[in-house]
Parts: structure tokens; sequence; C-alpha cells
């Protein structure tokens, strides 16, 4: 059995994850998808908003801020 | 298919009115048209300026905000002219200048395409060329920035890449000049002399190959197929990607056959 999944918005500055679901379809989907973010993808949180949005994350080398509602979709689990 | 003349003539005279009307390039005769692509800030109009120098024109692009540069060269006594694309991370549009850039390589038929790609950053940069190969074979690979991985030590083995891709790859370091002449003699081995190329092609799955399949019967009936990769077309279909459908249409309804073919009847046509 695969472990636990969380939102990638639960994450907190720090913390490391994988990849393991895109819990969108269509344009925004794509979106997700061409700024690198596929099941397997290592992201970092690097740091959040002071009201907690959007949220920085180190994605393939590059620092990416994702709106939280956006970071709800992508669930990971804790590398 | 050889084309018959009369089809060739109409076919030249709709691309240079697409050219013009479209996208603003007016092209003299023989000059070869190379659209420089690629992710931000990755150094394309740092290779546009090297390669052009003040052989420039800017504006935008026809009823668009964003900046468009074109200049050209020559190079063993052809003329190129080289058109600075916006900068994206896609082709599946999202935003103005994914769509400039995205029409331009679909519709604008380059004679090349230079895919400019980040030497510190290949892993995200290769979606774009990926996406770039998916519509034209013509693509060569410019890995810039290589005195910036020399730095971070990384070290790229370069024919491997070139032998995966199947498409000229060309490392450079822009700003020191490092490599341009490599890149000017692959963007003429490939426009001028014709030297082919094996683009990697991503499969999908099961499912959505079968579903192409079963689009592309319908695909190849829109004249539209013999200028655009009829299985791209295909795919942004089955994506329901409304905006390029959109302009799909506006692509067809220049099209200099289906247009007389449709005055002769007297009637509209629809895609
Ligand atoms: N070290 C190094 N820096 C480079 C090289 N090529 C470009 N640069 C620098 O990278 C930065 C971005 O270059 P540009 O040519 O503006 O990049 P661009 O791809 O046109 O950027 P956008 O149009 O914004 O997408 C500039 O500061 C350049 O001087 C290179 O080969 N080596
Ligand atoms: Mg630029």
């Amino acid at each position: 059995m695969k472990l636990l999944s969380v939102p990638l918005s639960t994450l907190k500055p720090g913390e490391k994850s994988n990849v393991v679901h895109l819990d969108v379809l269509g344009l925004l989907r794509r979106r997700i998808l061409d700024l690198g973010i596929v099941p397997g993808t290592v992201l970092t949180c690097i740091g959040k908003a002071p009201a907690g949005d959007p949220i920085a994350y180190l994605i393939r080398g590059t620092v990416i801020a994702l709106r939280s509602e956006d970071a709800c979709l992508i669930a990971v689990e804790q590398v | 298919m050889k084309l018959k003349l009369g089809d060739h003539s109409n076919a030249l005279q709709y691309h240079s009115r697409v050219m013009r009307e479209q996208f603003g390039i007016r092209t003299t005769g023989e000059q070869y048209v190379i659209a420089l692509a690629g992710n931000p800030n990755v150094g394309k109009s740092t290779v546009f300026n090297a390669l052009t120098g003040l052989h420039q024109h800017t504006g935008n692009w026809p009823g668009k905000t964003v900046d468009n540069a074109q200049g050209n060269y020559s190079y063993r006594n052809k003329s190129f002219l080289l058109v600075d694309l916006p900068g994206t991370y896609s082709l599946l549009a999202h935003s103005v200048e994914e769509e400039i850039a995205r029409d331009f390589i679909c519709f604008g038929q380059p004679d090349a395409t230079i895919v400019v790609l980040d030497a510190t950053s290949l892993e995200r940069n290769l979606n774009l060329a990926l996406q770039v190969m998916e519509i034209s074979s013509k693509v060569i690979i410019c890995v810039n920035l290589i005195d910036e991985a020399r730095k971070k030590k990384l070290s790229i083995n370069f024919d491997e890449l070139e032998k995966e891709l199947g498409v000229p790859i060309v490392p450079t370091a822009a700003r020191n000049r490092e490599g341009l002449a490599d890149l000017q003699k692959a963007v003429y081995s490939m426009v001028v002399e014709k030297k082919k190329t094996w683009p990697k092609q991503i499969p999908y799955s099961e499912e959505v190959e079968q579903a192409i399949s079963a689009l592309l019967p319908k695909v190849e009936e829109l004249s539209l197929a013999r200028v655009v990769n009829p299985k791209w077309l295909a795919l942004r279909l089955l994506d329901s990607d409304v905006s390029f459908i959109e302009t799909i249409s506006r692509y067809s309804a220049i099209q200099p056959l289906r247009t007389v073919a449709s005055q002769r009847q007297g009637g509209e046509f629809t895609l």
C-alpha cells in the first residue's frame, strides 16, 4: 500500500516531498505539468508569504510560487 | 506527394501572406526564416543580437503588446531572417506569449526553429524542446550558458544527447560568442543542405494513441493537415483546447486552395 499522501499546501518551509498525484484536469493540470510538476518530482517548500499565500517551492532547480488553492490539488508524500 | 505547379505557387503566396498579416514579417525572396524559441532568460536575445548585430527591426507582434524582434545575417552567401520569440515554458498556450510562439512555429512554418536551452537546467528546459519537436522536425537545439554549466562543474554528453533526441545539438556560450559559428553551420546544413533529422517523439498511453488514430482521418481532411503535423492537431482536439481550435479556424480561413474552392461554389465554408 502507498504511504498516506497529503496536499502539497500542508508542507512547512524546509520540508521536502514527492509528488504522487495531481487532482486536477484541463488547463490548470497542463499548467502544473509545464512547471515540471509530475508524479515523482521532488519539491521543497522554501517559504510562505505572510498571509500563507502564495507558497514558494524549489522545483527542478527553480523557485516557483504557487497559490495555496492550486498547491492543495497536488498530492505528495514526505521523503 | 509532389505538389502541382499551381499548388506550389499558391502555397508560397499563402505562406508569405500568413507571415506578413499574422506575424508582421516580410521576407525578401531568397531568405530563410529561422525562429528562436526557449524558456525565459536562457539567452535567446543574446544569441539573436550576437548573430544579427545591428541588422534588426523591433516592434510588436500584430495586435499584441508583446515585443517582436527580427534581424538578418548572412552565412555562405545565404540570407537568414532570425525571429526572436517570447520566452515560454510551454507551447500549450496559457498566455499571449505562448500563443505567439506556438502560432509562429505551427503556422508561420519557419525553415528551422532553434530552441535555446539553459545548460544548467536541462531537465526543465527539455519540456519545451520536446513540444517543439512534436510540431516540427526542423529543430536545432542550442544548449546555451555552457560557461555557467562549467562553473557549476556540470558535464553534459552532447553526442549522447544528440543521439537520444535525433536533432542537431550545438553547445554555446552566447555572451562570449562561443559556439555561434557552429550554430550558423547547423542552421545552414538544415535549411540549405536539407540535412535530415529524426526528432524523438514521446509516445502517449495506448488509450490516447487509439483516440489519435480514430481522429486522424478527420484531421487529414482539413486543408491544414498539409501545413501542421496532423497528429499534433489531433492531440489539441483531444485536449478540447478551445482557443487553439479557434486559431485553427482562423488560419484555415486564409488557406488559398479552400478559399478558391468555396468562392467557386459561392458558399461559406466551415471547418
Ligand atoms: N554567462 C552567460 N550569460 C549569458 C549567456 N547568454 C546570455 N547570458 C545572460 O543571460 C541573461 C538573459 O539573456 P537574454 O538574452 O536576455 O535571455 P532571453 O532568453 O532573451 O530572455 P527573455 O527574452 O526574457 O525570455 C543576460 O544577462 C545575458 O547577458 C551565456 O552564454 N553565458
Ligand atoms: Mg529576450
